[in-house]
């Protein structure tokens, strides 16, 4: 059981207004995704869920219960750092039954949970180890463990694999992922990488400024953003936003397309431009097109598309992928 | 970058550290010889470096004339005291400045570093008067009171710095283990924070033993610790080399031996932070 909602919710550093105002509700089980770019307040956020931080005004439910101002220790959640904020004093084991310890949990108890989440987590050959002999990918495995084993009400993940290497965060992700289906626990997860919100989430939370830009699954956002914001994050690389005499043709002051969305041809098409720098990534080509009277556009070819600098290519934007939106930035809805 | 050390280059800086070294411990080991000389040996020129009649006379004398061992208890007593009492006042004024700082944090430090600037002589006569009227002059209790004032600032700041050094994070996920403030502190601040308070502990023993300036002017007999013990060596009746000697070996024995069995301690506490 782990359903949390905010009711307008503000968080203020002094004068400054981080948070201008949030509602919010994560169901039970559900895993949600806050994603924005750096100082958009997500990690504010899930501090004021954790109860690191006190709220401003509004309220907070955990459960339905108003744990505005319960302090973090009563409100049975479990937090994952960036830095994975082992204790470096102590042993893997110690650091995995921390928790159970100060729930004052029997020695037997303690043992056995521990065990269970080192078998789950492969720690079990490190747990008298400490957090320094570990690597990186070891030691998120323990903060893990250590955030699994008291059977938290929901976790709550605060950039946990930005520290580790690309190779490495692949895995995380899997597994992050996997311990979600068996666990079925609610798990709010913040990143700025826009490709671990989409792969991982139930529900993905857009965050510009404290506010919140769009909530619903990765599809959704992807297929309908509300607004130029939500269309330039969500999607890699970036979806192409043009002003002036292109999108005028479509009845809107800005126009997006995705780049994997546009049609290419190398005699014929909508858009004729020189192509700049071509990114081939085997499967993919990612064209960077100067498009005459537009500028630059972005188009994915296949990686049999064969094209190089200073080539004349044809793009044509499939009119029913064609995102429009007012000045203000809000998207038309056809 | 590697250097390629050669056996002449090795051998070279070997023999200057240890000039630098024996240089500096010079003096310390030339008070201890001229401890065990007679006065007539101890002003003698050419100065005898060992070969010389070695002689206890002089501590019997200085134990026998000025009661070592009452000295050395007043110096324990202050230096522990002032010591554990600045500690007690400066883990809670650290903490908070540490993890929980205000806008002003920054200015209370530079105040409190900035009464250090100020001669202690500057403040002597209200002190003395303070004394007089509370009649602490010559006590311990008044010794303790004041060496822990003077220490104070120097202990904050030391431990204010191992403090920021324990990074906010791990103490957040403390209190999301569910650790209740003073279990927190129990099992997660005070085990990561205790080489830097053991350090700051020795360093301030050592600075309050070695306090001469208000021990000798609150003191007379009764609470007068080492420094002045020594100092009741070089009277009006004249300088007494060897005597002056071998209470000074005295005053900086137990302070020597324990420096030597923590300097471990005392470099890492002294370089914390320095280099991550």
């Amino acid at each position: 059981m782990g359903a949390i909602t905010l009711e307008r919710v503000t968080k203020a550093f002094g004068d400054v207004t981080v948070i201008p105002g949030v509602d919010l509700e994560i169901a039970d089980g559900e895993f949600a995704v806050f994603v924005g770019p750096s100082g958009c307040g997500k990690s504010t956020l899930l501090r004021l869920i954790a109860g690191l931080e006190d709220v401003t005004s509004g309220t907070l439910y955990i459960d339905g219960v108003d744990a505005t101002a319960l302090s973090p220790a009563k409100r049975a959640l479990a937090m994952v750092f960036q830095s994975y904020a082992l204790y470096p004093h102590m042993s893997v084991y110690n650091n995995i039954a921390f928790p159970l310890k100060m729930a004052g949990q029997d020695r037997e108890a303690i043992k056995r949970k521990v065990e269970a989440a080192a078998g789950i987590l492969n720690l079990t050959d490190y747990l008298d180890r400490r957090p320094g002999q570990l690597s990186g990918g070891q030691r998120q495995r323990v903060a893990i463990g250590r955030a699994i084993v008291r059977e938290p009400k929901a976790f709550l993940f605060d950039e946990p694999l930005s520290n580790l290497d690309a190779a490495l965060r692949v895995n995380m992700r899997l597994e992050i992922s996997e311990l979600h289906q068996s666990l079925k626990t609610t798990m709010i997860y913040v990143t700025h990488d826009q490709v671990e919100a989409m792969t991982m989430a139930d529900k993905i939370v857009v965050l510009n400024g404290g506010r919140i830009e769009q909530v619903g699954s990765p599809l959704e956002l992807y297929r309908n953003p509300a607004n130029v914001f939500v269309a330039g994050f969500i999607g890699s690389p970036k979806m192409n936003l043009l002003e002036g005499a292109a999108a005028e043709r479509y009845d809107a002051k800005i126009i997006g397309v995705r780049p994997e969305h546009i049609e290419l041809s190398t005699e014929s098409g909508e858009w004729s431009g020189v192509v700049g720098v071509a990114e081939h990534l085997g499967s993919d080509t990612f064209l960077h097109v100067q498009v005459d009277g537009i500028g630059s556009v972005t188009a994915r070819a296949s990686g049999e598309f064969s094209v190089s600098h200073g080539d004349r290519v044809w793009l044509t934007p499939p009119p029913d992928r064609i995102h429009r939106f007012v000045a203000s930035g809000e998207a038309i809805t056809p | 970058m590697a250097r390629e050390v050669t056996r002449r280059r090795k051998i070279t800086f070997t023999v200057i550290g240890w000039l630098i070294g024996l240089t500096l411990f010079f003096p310390i080991l030339w008070t201890i010889l001229t401890s065990f000389k007679t006065e007539g040996e101890a002003i003698a020129t050419p100065p005898s470096f060992l070969f010389f009649q070695w002689t206890f006379e002089n501590y019997f004398e200085v134990q026998s004339r000025s009661d070592y061992l009452k000295h050395a208890m007043n110096s324990v007593v202050i230096s522990l005291g002032s010591t554990g009492l600045g500690l007690l006042v400066a883990i809670p004024a650290a903490w908070s400045m540490a993890f929980s700082p205000t806008r002003r944090t920054k200015d209370v430090l530079m105040w409190m570093l900035s009464t250090k600037m100020l001669p202690p002589v500057g403040v002597l006569v209200p002190i003395y008067l303070l004394f007089r009227d509370f009649d602490l002059l010559d006590t311990r209790i008044g010794l303790v009171m004041v060496l822990m004032l003077m220490n104070l600032p120097i202990i904050v700041w030391m431990l204010y710095t191992y403090f920021k050094e324990i990074p906010g994070e791990i103490l957040e996920a403390a209190r999301m283990d569910g650790a209740t403030l003073g279990k927190e502190i129990a099992y997660i601040l005070a085990p990561m924070a205790v080489p830097g308070i053991a350090s700051t502990l020795l360093l301030n023993i050592i600075l309050a033993w070695n306090e001469a300036f208000w021990t000798l002017n609150l003191t007379a007999a009764d609470a007068a610790p080492l420094s002045a013990f020594i100092a009741s060596y070089s009277s009006p009746e004249g300088l007494f080399w060897a005597k002056l000697s071998a209470a000074s070996t005295l005053a900086i024995a137990p302070i020597l031996v324990m420096g030597w069995f923590s300097q471990k301690q005392l470099v890492r506490g002294l370089t914390f932070g320095a280099v991550k």
